[in-house]
């Protein structure tokens, strides 16, 4: 039942083959069974997600059911529930219980949907590795020595492990697109201001969004019918309407056109990687689509950028972290300095204390026009290579990272090599573009990503090119060896 | 050495929007401590501001009302530092594109003449929560009920040259914040508050001398007071040949004084940038034009219509026009009666003694602007004399006083007959009295006859008396003419 994905239980429900209670209760039991070895739940809603369940089956039983309804899906720890803790992968947080829904929750609880839980997560959704979470890190179900990729770890390894069969996610870097890449299974991350970041806990606002991991296109367009809204509560939030992303999934592909950017190609990236690239893009052109060179020469200048912009808006977004109001507070503060100093610096972890420290240096008086200003301004060079871009071609294809799953501990101790996980991933939060990763090769038994880039709100598009991909090819269909 | 001052004002005025500037909590006043913070204002994690247009109405208002440049693209940023009322750790402001640009206002000097004061910009923000230090035994406690309420700081330029100028520029400007209707102006609430920036220099000097900002004084009267306070301290030093330290002060009202606030309280690299949560405002001239049309007339323009077309003094015009209710209630008293100096003068002394003397706002008066017009009407057709008119006027404080108030301009006509204040104007009644007053005062009589022509009218005066004794509230000016008439044809 757990290796079922979410059009086939939705359809499976509809059916009567079994009821949410028994699909909802099967998915805990797994959990509680094996997510001790994966660590990608903090938070499991057992007793929220039954009640939800009957009543998805009372609703269904009644006339009243749609497609998501009674259908099982987890939350990436970012974003706010309820009632429910939400900790965001940090020790700051670990009491914190909103007092409301992130309007992606609550999308899914209006559509019927059953929350399993909270998702795992590198600290504050900053890390490549999950391995910057408060609550332990995340084993890639592919090779548990291997790091599921970060920041939305545990959502991928769910997904891989098959303790969900979706899960919400966010992007602010890559966050989405590198660990479904390194687990396995597809992730879209969708045009800024598709989907509400209200309640989605602020990492670096102009760059988060949110999105989905699941294991298959399909499926993903499944979720992002219920995620993109246009949300009043949310300022930079898109007013368009939002199209059925599961409409076009069969379209032909003949006659559109790949660009694929010689900067993401270079020697640095192995051989066997491009292989692997270039196999994919071969699917396509069996399909009918043409192939076309393209160069976005500002490409290396995505990661400078995004490493001033990023931590400059998060050492703002961090601040109402202070032991005030919420969150972790200090034993017996001395005044009201100590208690922000101690509260801080007991409940942050170490990548995000740097990412402050770069943030509140690179906006301090004197460096602002040096670091913050240029970034902006490098910022809308990168942008406009891919403006540029798409006057020529439809799609943009790469990789997702530079290479498969590496191994944990690799490297923590190297911020830098950690950062230049994200090249092929960054540039399109820099410039809002949609992004979407699927399994498309495997090396050393590892698995392989191919990075879809779209236009601006042409997310169904990049769904119908990674369902025509899913149709051709089994990568999306292989399990982690050894998966019970 | 003589010495020249220097001052410019920055003004904190709220902006009387219903919920506050980025969550739809109430922005209402006096509220239990923090019933009217929503998540938004708490800044929980997760949250997002969402920008209220109707503070954008308002600061462009305000723009237009002192002939400013309405900014086509404002911008919010991010001011950071660490305070236990500011929730988000940051407040969210406008630095480098503020909503309104370079504007003036006029003000009046004691001789009379006007001096223009320029206004360097005006941007929105949101104000802080505040700290309550009192009953917490050595902590402190935070209500976040004003956290989120919406401000415009005005930034005038330095160019006022007294204490007296500074004051009569924050006058204007609660003058027409309050006119425009987009501050409540209450002091005593901090819906304003005014920081001042003091310095010397020796006149002729073209280079400002080092400035010291007075923080938060909330009173007309406490910046004079203040901005004097810091003249005398700064000139001492400069005297003594010492040197002013930049810094930032408060003012202490009960010693007079100002004092250094700790550096560690002012010292901070605030790190601005754009708030990425909200999207710069973009204005279309035609949304500019809206707001134009629903500008009332400003003080100044209703002040010279005060003097042109009704004949008022300017400092009649000038009290006047000073507070928008003040003045509607007088213009609304003097059309009733078409007298507006008769009206100036009520309002500008029995209507004025009262608010003083109960402390209360025009608002409040238990005398409608309807009622001392029909007064003021009754004074003119000769119903009521003077001292009937304030003993009406009087009876109504009274009434509202014990919590009777009755603003019905009927109300008025009642109290002129229960309490039988109607003069005797109908020639014919005051005929027959004068007539038994003189055949029962004969010898007065004689003694007026006798009288010569060119001093009876003063030997008038016992008439008058006795036929106002004879009967109460006869009309003065009908007794005069009367005897006068019935005297000569006795000879």
């Amino acid at each position: 039942m757990h290796n079922k994905t979410i059009a086939q239980i939705s359809r499976d429900l509809a059916a009567g083959e079994y009821s949410s209670v028994e699909i909802t209760q099967h998915l805990l039991d797994r959990i509680a069974q094996q997510d001790s070895t994966y660590n990608a739940f903090i938070t499991v809603t057992a007793e929220q997600a039954l009640a939800q369940a009957k009543a998805a089956d009372e609703n269904r039983a009644a006339g009243n059911a749609s497609v998501w309804t009674g259908v099982p899906m987890a939350h990436k720890d970012v974003f706010c529930t309820n009632g429910v803790l939400t900790t965001c992968g940090s020790k700051m947080l670990s009491n914190f219980v909103a007092p409301y829904d992130a309007t992606v929750v609550s999308n899914f609880n209006n559509a019927g949907a059953v929350s399993l839980g909270k998702l795992n997560m590198d600290e504050f959704a900053m890390g490549s590795s999950n391995e910057n979470s408060f609550f332990g890190p995340v084993k890639n179900p592919w090779n548990h020595d291997c790091v599921p990729g970060g920041s939305s770890g545990g959502s991928a390894a769910a997904v891989a492990a098959r303790l969900v069969p979706g899960a919400t996610a966010t992007d602010t870097g890559g966050s989405i697109r590198q660990p479904a890449s390194f687990c396995g299974v597809t992730g879209i991350k969708p045009t800024y201001g598709r989907v509400s970041r209200w309640g989605m806990i602020a990492y670096a606002s102009s760059l988060d969004q949110g999105g989905a991991i699941a294991r298959s296109s399909e499926d993903a367009a499944m979720m992002l019918n219920v995620m993109a809204s246009f949300d009043p509560k949310d300022s930079t939030c898109v007013d368009q309407a939002v199209p059925d992303y599961t409409a076009n999934l069969n379209d032909s592909v003949e006659g559109l056109t790949i660009g694929l950017p010689k900067e993401y190609f270079r020697d640095d990236l192995s051989a066997e990687m491009q292989q692997q690239i270039r196999d994919a893009v071969a699917e396509y052109e069996k399909m009918g689509a043409k192939v076309k060179e393209i160069s976005l020469p500002n490409t290396h200048l995505a990661i400078p950028s995004y490493y001033v912009i990023a931590p400059a808006e998060c050492s703002a977004n961090l601040s109402r972290m202070d032991g005030v109001r919420f969150g972790h507070r200090c034993e017996d503060p001395k005044d009201i300095n100590d208690l922000y100093k101690r509260s801080r610096g007991e409940g942050f972890g170490e990548e995000v204390k740097r990412r402050i420290m770069v943030g509140a240096y690179t906006l301090s008086a004197g460096f602002y026009d040096a670091y913050y200003k240029q970034a902006q301004q490098v910022r809308r060079l990168v942008k406009n290579d891919f403006v540029a871009a798409f006057k020529d071609v439809d799609v943009i294809m790469g990789p997702t990272a530079p290479s498969p799953a590496f191994k944990a501990g690799e490297k923590t101790s190297d911020p830098v090599a950690m950062y230049l996980e994200d090249i092929f991933t960054i540039a399109l939060n820099l410039a809002g573009l949609p992004g979407m990763s699927i399994p498309c090769g495997q090396i050393n038994g590892l698995p392989v990503g191919l990075q879809l880039i779209g236009n601006y709100f042409n997310e169904s598009r990049l769904l119908n090119l990674g369902h025509q991909f899913q149709q051709a090819t089994d990568w999306h269909l292989k399990t982690p060896a050894g998966l019970v | 050495m003589e010495w020249e001052v220097v001052i410019g004002l920055e003004i904190h005025a709220q902006l009387a929007t219903k919920s506050k500037i980025f969550s739809g909590a109430s922005t209402q006043y006096g509220a239990d401590a923090n019933t009217q913070a929503c998540a938004v204002d708490l800044g929980l994690p997760g949250v997002l501001p969402v920008f209220n247009e109707e503070a954008l109405r308002m600061a462009v208002k305000f723009g237009l009302a002192i002939d400013a440049e309405i900014g086509k693209k404002s911008v919010f940023d991010r001011k950071n530092y660490f305070y236990p009322d500011l929730p988000k750790g940051y407040q969210t402001t406008q630095l480098h594109h503020p909503i309104v640009g370079i504007g003036h206002i006029d003000i009046e000097l004691d001789n009379g003449e006007t001096k223009r004061i320029n206004v360097t910009r005006a941007h929105l923000e949101e104000d802080a929560g505040k700290s309550v230090h009192e009953g917490f035994e050595g902590m402190s406690g935070i209500d976040l009920n004003r956290a989120g309420t919406p401000l415009i700081e005005i930034v005038s330029e330095p160019e006022m040259r007294s204490a007296k100028e500074a004051a009569a520029y924050f006058r204007k400007m609660h003058s027409i914040v309050t006119y425009l209707g987009i501050c409540d102006g209450d002091l005593s609430q901090g819906s304003m508050r005014c920081d001042c920036n003091v310095s010397l220099r020796p006149k002729g000097q073209q280079e400002f001398g080092t400035r010291t900002e007075i923080k938060n004084v909330n009173s007309f009267r406490n910046v004079e007071r203040a901005i004097e306070a810091e003249i005398a301290r700064q000139m001492d030093i400069l005297e003594d040949g010492g040197r002013i330290l930049q810094e930032t002060r408060l003012y202490d009202a009960d010693k007079n004084e100002t004092r250094g606030m700790r550096s560690k309280e002012v010292a901070n690299d605030y790190r601005y940038f754009p708030c990425p949560d909200l999207l710069p405002i973009l204005i279309e001239d035609n949304y500019i034009e809206a707001v134009r049309e629903t500008l009332p007339e400003l003080p100044d323009a209703k002040r010279h219509r005060f003097v042109k077309d009704h004949g008022l003094s300017a400092t009649d015009a000038a009290v006047l026009a000073a507070d928008r209710e003040l003045a509607h209630y007088f213009e609304t008293a003097a059309k009733l009666v078409n007298d507006y100096k008769l009206a100036a003068n009520w309002v500008q002394g029995d209507v004025s003694a009262t608010l003083n003397r109960l402390e209360i706002s025009i608002g409040q008066l238990p005398v409608s602007a309807e009622q001392l017009g029909r007064i003021l009407l009754l004074i003119k057709d000769s119903t009521l004399n003077n001292g009937g008119a304030k003993e009406v006027f009087n009876a109504l404080v009274a009434l509202g006083e014990a919590g009777k108030a009755d603003s019905s301009v009927e109300k008025v006509d009642a109290l002129v007959d229960s309490m039988g204040l109607k003069q005797v104007s109908d020639t014919g009644a005051i005929e027959a009295i004068v007539a038994e007053v003189l055949a029962n005062n004969p010898k007065l009589v004689e003694g007026y006859l006798a009288t010569p022509v060119e001093k009876r009218g003063k030997a008038m005066g016992p008439f008058i008396g006795l036929t106002r004794k004879a009967a109460a509230g006869v009309n003065p000016q009908v007794v005069m003419e009367v005897l006068k008439q019935k005297l000569e044809e006795l000879g």
